[in-house]
């Protein structure tokens, strides 16, 4: 029995450290670049060397626009993918809440439509309508600015959908509560349901902060200014650039993804307790 | 305080089921009334049609002399408790109970006054920084007191507010709403399926039934008197017992012939007799009482069983020894009560 369970525990920790390292070694390997001068990452490729170009490669990526404007920094494509990403959720949020508490709470007649309308938008993702909203975005003359970049995106169904079944959940009661308090419609959803629905909002925030920055498509379709780069969009111009006999800038992009994939992580990590918070107290 | 006056209030709902047949009764000041009935039977709805939260189809509403048909709740100058408290999970003991009075734009000052005050009343004063999260059952239903009281409201509604505390607390809440209630002087209207808790509060009872109004009375008229078979086997626990006879020879006589009764001669047909379990007298009269169960509570005993083939109960006290079996009662007239067994109306 004692021997039994020993082998079980190797395999399941077997299972468990291949997996980590399924997840870790890509992640490793980016890290390892980093430290490497260009010219030997292209000779040998991933290796187990730690170099000494760390530093080199951070200052360079963050600080030196690798362009023809000088525009498109690591420090300013940080920039403007938190723009994206906290303008993106934000609005998603804000957006999505409003149309939840239109459709839930209030007698419109077709409510039910309106809602399966939205609804369906879900499966017409933005590369399926993506020429017609490019034109659009286009004649408003929002190409190359934050509003061109976030607005287009952030009428959410998947918000729509999950805001309204939480507001469905809030027990009748409470709103009839409020209407006795004297609590008319803006000060209910202020007071109130804002407020209840926290825990939604962080839930919410992590999925469409996260969605929001790795956004790559439509931020290079709209985005033909250096200084108007995201970073997922910008790591890409930099191993592209192959002017003459110029070897890509691997440790610089390198540098750049490490950077790109931090922001995403803390969001996760500091909404998410929050998040299980929500989940254990529930006190509605 | 105000008077409360309903006129033929109707509520139709656009199914076109008919939850309130029109019904009209007049509330005095200071008056605390029940509204007591079946589950489905029209009383949640009335009081919500008071409260403004459900509209009215038809008739008139006046709240301390105001028609108030088309006023919004927050300007019927009233308060109302519900039955799951409805307290904002959210906010402290202190907002929740301050909330109604912020939204009318009251000095912080007098908020803070009022809402100390009002948790003194109430034994809450050590939890006004608690989360309604971190209170029990009983707690949880003052805070929702205290949010009714602190507005200084015309008008009490209550609806069902004790059932989903236990039967221990609910006991002492009921004490507590009604000795509040008579300090506070404030009119009321109680909405319950319990009839225990109607006819220990009440002043005025108003039983409901598919939607329409049986009887209005005071506890004890609705007890002693109740209008209908409805009302006889609602209240009262255990109920009235309703017997079917007939007019026969001049006489009510049970199904076994047995004669309880004299009538006119000319009279024919079917009736229900009603005696409540406590004025039937055992070991007297002739009529066969066959006991199946006796159930001891202590006090008094209940013995189940049937008279003529019909279920019956009679309730005795505790030094009576009775045992399953036959045993014969006496039905003294006086305690009788008939009904027209078609309408159920009391004859």
């Amino acid at each position: 029995m004692l021997k039994r369970s020993k082998l079980s525990a190797i395999l399941d920790h077997a299972i468990l450290i291949l997996g980590a390292l399924f997840m870790l070694v890509p992640l490793l390997m980016v890290l390892q670049i980093t430290t490497m001068p260009d010219v030997e990452v292209i000779k040998h490729g991933p290796s187990f060397q730690i170099g000494d170009q760390f530093d080199d490669n951070l200052k360079k990526a963050m600080l030196e626009a690798s362009g023809f404007s000088g525009e498109n920094t690591g420090v300013n494509m940080l920039k403007n993918s938190f723009v994206l990403g906290i303008g993106f959720a934000v609005g998603k949020i804000v957006i999505g809440m409003m149309a939840a508490y239109a459709i839930v709470y209030f007698r419109l007649k077709f409510a039910t439509l309106a809602f399966w309308v939205i609804f369906t938008t879900l499966l017409l993702p933005l590369e399926v309508r993506i020429l017609p909203s490019y034109e659009i975005v286009q004649r408003l003359g929002m190409l190359n600015t934050y509003q061109g970049l976030i607005v287009p995106l952030i009428a959410s169904a998947t918000a729509t959908f999950f805001f309204r079944q939480f507001f469905r959940s809030v027990p009748e009661e409470l709103i009839e509560a409020a209407r006795i308090d004297g609590a008319g419609p803006i000060k209910f959803f202020v007071d109130i349901l804002v407020p209840l629905s926290q825990t939604m909002i962080a839930a919410m925030f992590i999925i469409m902060f996260v969605y929001g920055w790795n956004q790559y498509l439509w931020p290079t379709m709209i985005t033909t200014e250096e200084g108007m780069f995201t970073l997922v969009r910008g790591i890409k111009q930099i191993t592209q650039v192959m002017e003459g006999n110029r070897i890509p800038e691997y440790g610089r992009a390198n540098v750049l993804a490490i950077i790109a994939i931090i922001p995403p992580v803390f969001v996760v990590i500091f909404f998410q307790s929050w998040f299980v918070k929500g989940l254990t107290e529930s006190d509605k | 305080m105000a008077q409360v006056s309903l006129n033929s209030i109707r509520k139709v709902y656009p199914n076109g089921f008919e939850a309130v047949t029109p019904s009209s009764f007049d509330i005095k000041d200071g008056e605390f009334v029940v509204l007591v009935g079946p589950s489905g039977c029209g009383k949640s709805t009335l009081l919500r049609m008071i409260a403004g939260l459900e509209d009215i189809t038809s008739g008139d509403l006046h709240i301390a002399g105001r028609q108030v048909n088309h006023v919004d709740p927050a300007d019927r100058d009233i308060a109302m408790v519900f039955q799951n408290y409805a307290l904002y999970p959210h906010m402290t003991v202190r907002r929740n109970i301050g909330y109604g009075l912020k939204n009318r734009k009251t000095p912080k000052a007098e908020i803070d006054r009022k809402v100390e005050e009002a948790a003194a009343l109430l034994n809450l004063s050590d939890y006004l920084d608690r989360k309604p999260s971190q209170l029990s059952g009983g707690q949880r239903q003052r805070v929702a007191m205290g949010r009714a009281i602190v507005r200084d409201p015309a008008l009490f509604l209550f609806d069902e507010p004790l059932s989903n505390l236990d039967a221990k607390l609910r006991n002492q809440m009921r004490i507590e709403i009604k000795a509040l209630q008579k300090r506070l002087g404030v009119t009321s209207i109680y909405v319950t399926h319990d009839q225990v808790e109607a006819m220990t509060m009440a002043d005025r009872i108003v039983v409901l039934n598919a939607g329409r109004i049986e009887q209005i009375g005071t506890p004890s008229e609705i007890y002693h008197s109740p209008a209908s078979t409805f009302v006889a086997s609602f209240m009262g626990a255990p109920p009235m017992n309703l017997v079917q006879a007939q007019f026969q020879d001049g006489a009510v006589r049970l199904p076994c012939g047995t004669a309880v009764l004299d009538a006119p001669t000319s009279r024919r047909g079917p009736i229900t007799l009603g005696i409540r379990p406590e004025d039937v007298r055992l070991g007297q009269g002739q009529t066969a009482f066959d006991v199946h169960l006796v159930e001891e509570l202590g006090a008094h005993r209940l013995l189940h069983g049937q008279i003529a083939g019909q279920p019956f109960t009679a309730h005795v006290v505790k030094d009576t020894i009775a045992s399953p079996g036959a045993h014969v009662v006496d039905l003294p007239r006086a305690a009788l009560a008939l009904f027209d067994t078609q309408t159920g109306a009391r004859l």
